[in-house]
């Protein structure tokens, strides 16, 4: 390969965040022998990487919401209530039907979870975009009211579900992780209307700035109360998920932090949380990576009261090694030509350019 | 002429007083000796066992004939020392409280010592000086751990072979967590050294955490044939990964927890799980006994602990019907 080629592919955006998935599953195998086989087991895929997919796809799902809400310049704290919403709904309307199995039930209880999702996106929006209310802000009403509401609904208890269809949302569809399936159609229908459509282009245009794109004839305000929606939806989607793979709804639990792993996952992938650009790739694989270390952690065997330090270890290097800046610092002594210590000119926000398609 | 501003100054004087004299009268109604008040700060409503106590002390209180005034501090200490100061400000008669972290307790414990009201403990101790409250009821947890070890002991029975055990934790620094782990490690050290825990990682007392680390454990310990779970949530996640990777959970991999919640006793008749030591959330009773000895000014036990039982997966199916949680 020659040089250029080389510099050209570790200039492209994807291409830390994927050196660095590859090497923490590569550090596994010394400590689990057959961390990256997959097998077959009661006709569905087994293994390490299939947990992976499993217990990760939920946080792909609402990381792609983040990423878009994060794109213009907002931030949703709500996505865990929502999500706990979504998942009491869905399985207390379950568990009130004489047939659980019914295949109409398990459609109606999604259909419900997600329209009462939609709803509380536009709240989220409204608050933002009409309301003019801080992001941060507004969505923290939802996030601390929403767990209150996932209670009232369920009574306090964890309600248990006993419905096949539904399950087979967290479960397995043709052998491999239904999660899969769904995550694959949420990021490429997201890449679709966004990349080749001026979508994601107003999106950003919103988050670099909301006045200016509005003098410009952006519908700003709806554009903003948009991606709220989304976001909601999404993050309605990953507590269906969630709950079906459990077979049950737990108010309390489902969801709890997943808003910060979304936003670490989100930034991980490159999207600056200043808004105006968005990298929908970096965030699915920031958010693999997130459940590759947490998986990381249980295998490896790091004990109980190291966990968070081990984590927050990882994710500092990760941040550092994602900082072209810091990348051109720690070079700097051992690159020719340069001189140490007065640094090239400096790229805006400090991150590379996206390379995505543009329309 | 009055000024303007000690006019003012007079007006809300006469308010000040006036609601002084209301809060006075309304407490020498309910603390004249007639019905007695009692103050409870519960934790929060963060799972199935804990609104299965909440119900429990509410209906004690209300068998009793004990008003009872009740707040839920949503997992934070904050709430619940300002509940605390809320209860001493209103006089009740006896203030009791599940402690949602262990520290943190001496400043709020003396105010009420200062105004003379009794603090009962629920469910949790605290790291405060002991004259500082009456009397805990609540849970042994190094004792369940320990029953839980003995329950592991019968489910072996004869049974020869390695022993290979994984743990699931409950949350890394809980009162529960710790001390089930700790009375678990007693048994073991004394009467089992050939019992061998070959990972040990918190699963946060949740379903979802039980599930992730177990799935992870069968992949890197496949060894593991006994599984200990500190709660049945997390059992029960494990059993679903335990499914997932094949195996039969309460066959391939022996499953003893510790709670006995419902779905822990269903999955106990199905086989899944092979015993439980039970940790009694049902303690409103002893507590409204505890209340009216204390202001009965009878002696009380420093720690009256709940009557708990174990259960083998023989026993699951007759005891179903009289779970209440």
């Amino acid at each position: 390969m020659s040089l250029t080629s080389w510099r050209r592919l570790t200039r492209h955006q994807l291409f830390w965040p994927a050196t660095i998935l590859v090497a923490l599953l590569l550090f596994n195998l010394p400590f689990t022998p057959g961390f990256l086989a997959v097998g077959v087991r009661n006709g569905h895929l087994y293994g390490s990487l299939v947990s992976i997919l499993v217990f990760g796809t939920p946080l792909i799902l609402v990381a792609l919401g983040m990423t878009m809400v994060i794109a213009t310049g907002g931030i949703d704290l709500s996505v865990g209530a929502v999500m706990a919403i979504s998942g009491a709904l869905a399985c207390s309307y379950i568990s009130r039907q004489p047939d659980q199995n019914a295949v109409t039930a398990a459609l109606t209880a999604v259909a419900l979870a997600l329209v009462v999702s939609l709803l509380l996106g536009a709240w989220n929006g409204l608050l933002v975009a009409r309301a003019g209310v801080q992001p941060i802000i507004a969505t923290l009403v939802l996030m601390v009211a929403g767990r209150g509401i996932a209670q009232l609904i369920t009574g306090g208890f964890i309600i248990t579900v006993q419905s096949r269809p539904y399950q087979t949302i967290g479960g397995y569809l043709f052998t491999l992780p239904t999660g899969v399936f769904i995550a694959v159609a949420a990021v490429v229908g997201t890449l679709a209307v966004t990349r080749r459509t001026a979508l994601g282009l107003l999106v950003e245009s919103v988050g670099g700035n909301a006045e200016a794109s509005r003098l410009a004839g952006v519908r700003a305000q709806r554009i903003t109360i948009l991606v709220y929606v989304f976001c909601a939806l999404c993050a309605g989607v990953a507590g269906l998920m969630n709950s079906s793979n459990l077979a049950n709804a737990d108010a309390n639990n489902a969801g709890l932090w997943i808003e910060l792993d979304a936003i670490l996952a989100v930034v991980i992938g490159g999207t600056p949380l200043t808004g105006g650009r968005f990298s929908l790739g970096g965030t699915v694989l920031g958010a693999l990576i997130l459940q590759t270390l947490k998986t990381t952690i249980y295998t490896i065997g790091v004990p109980s009261q190291a966990n968070m330090v081990f984590e927050a270890a990882v994710v500092i290097i990760v941040c550092l090694i994602q900082s072209p800046d810091f990348r051109r610092r720690a070079t700097a002594p051992f690159r020719g030509g340069t001189r140490t210590g007065s640094p090239p000119v400096r790229q805006p926000a400090g991150v590379d350019t996206p390379v995505e398609a543009r329309p | 002429m009055i000024s303007r501003r000690s006019f003012l100054t007079g007006v809300a004087a006469t308010v000040a007083v006036g609601s002084l004299a209301a809060c006075g009268k309304k407490n020498n109604g309910t603390g004249g000796g007639k019905t007695v008040t009692l103050g409870f700060s519960q934790v929060g409503s963060e799972s199935g066992w804990r609104s299965a106590n909440t119900t429990s002390i509410k209906d004690a209180a209300g068998a009793a004939g004990i008003n009872l005034k009740f707040s839920d501090a949503q997992q934070k200490q904050e709430n619940q020392i300002q509940a605390i100061r809320d209860y001493i400000t209103q006089k009740v008669d006896v203030i009791s409280f599940s402690p949602v972290v262990s520290s943190g307790w001496d400043t709020v414990l003396k105010e009420a010592k200062a105004a003379k009201i009794p603090v009962i403990l629920t469910d949790r101790q605290v790291d405060a000086d002991a004259s500082l409250w009456v009397s805990l009821v609540g849970s042994d947890f190094e004792a369940e751990g320990e029953r839980a070890a003995h329950l592991l002991e019968k489910v072996l029975g004869q049974s020869s072979g390695p022993v290979n055990i994984a743990v699931l934790e409950g949350t890394t620094g809980s009162a529960p967590a710790t001390q089930r782990a700790a009375g678990f490690k007693k048994v073991m050290d004394a009467s089992h050294p050939e019992w061998k825990i070959v990972a040990s990682q918190t699963g946060n007392f949740t379903r979802d955490g039980g599930k992730q680390v177990m799935a992870a454990f069968l992949q890197s310990h496949p060894e593991a044939n006994v599984l200990f779970a500190h709660n049945d949530d997390m059992a029960l996640g494990a059993i679903q990964s335990i499914q997932a990777a094949g195996r039969k959970p309460g066959t391939d991999i022996k499953i003893v927890s510790i709670d006995g919640v419902h779905d822990g006793f269903v999955a106990m008749t199905q086989g899944q799980i092979n015993a439980i030591a039970e940790c009694n959330p049902l303690l409103g009773p002893q507590l409204m006994d505890t209340v009216k000895k204390v202001l009965a000014k009878q002696s009380v036990e420093k720690w009256i602990k709940t009557q708990e039982s174990d259960f083998l997966a023989a026993d699951a199916a007759s005891a179903l019907p009289n779970r209440k949680y």
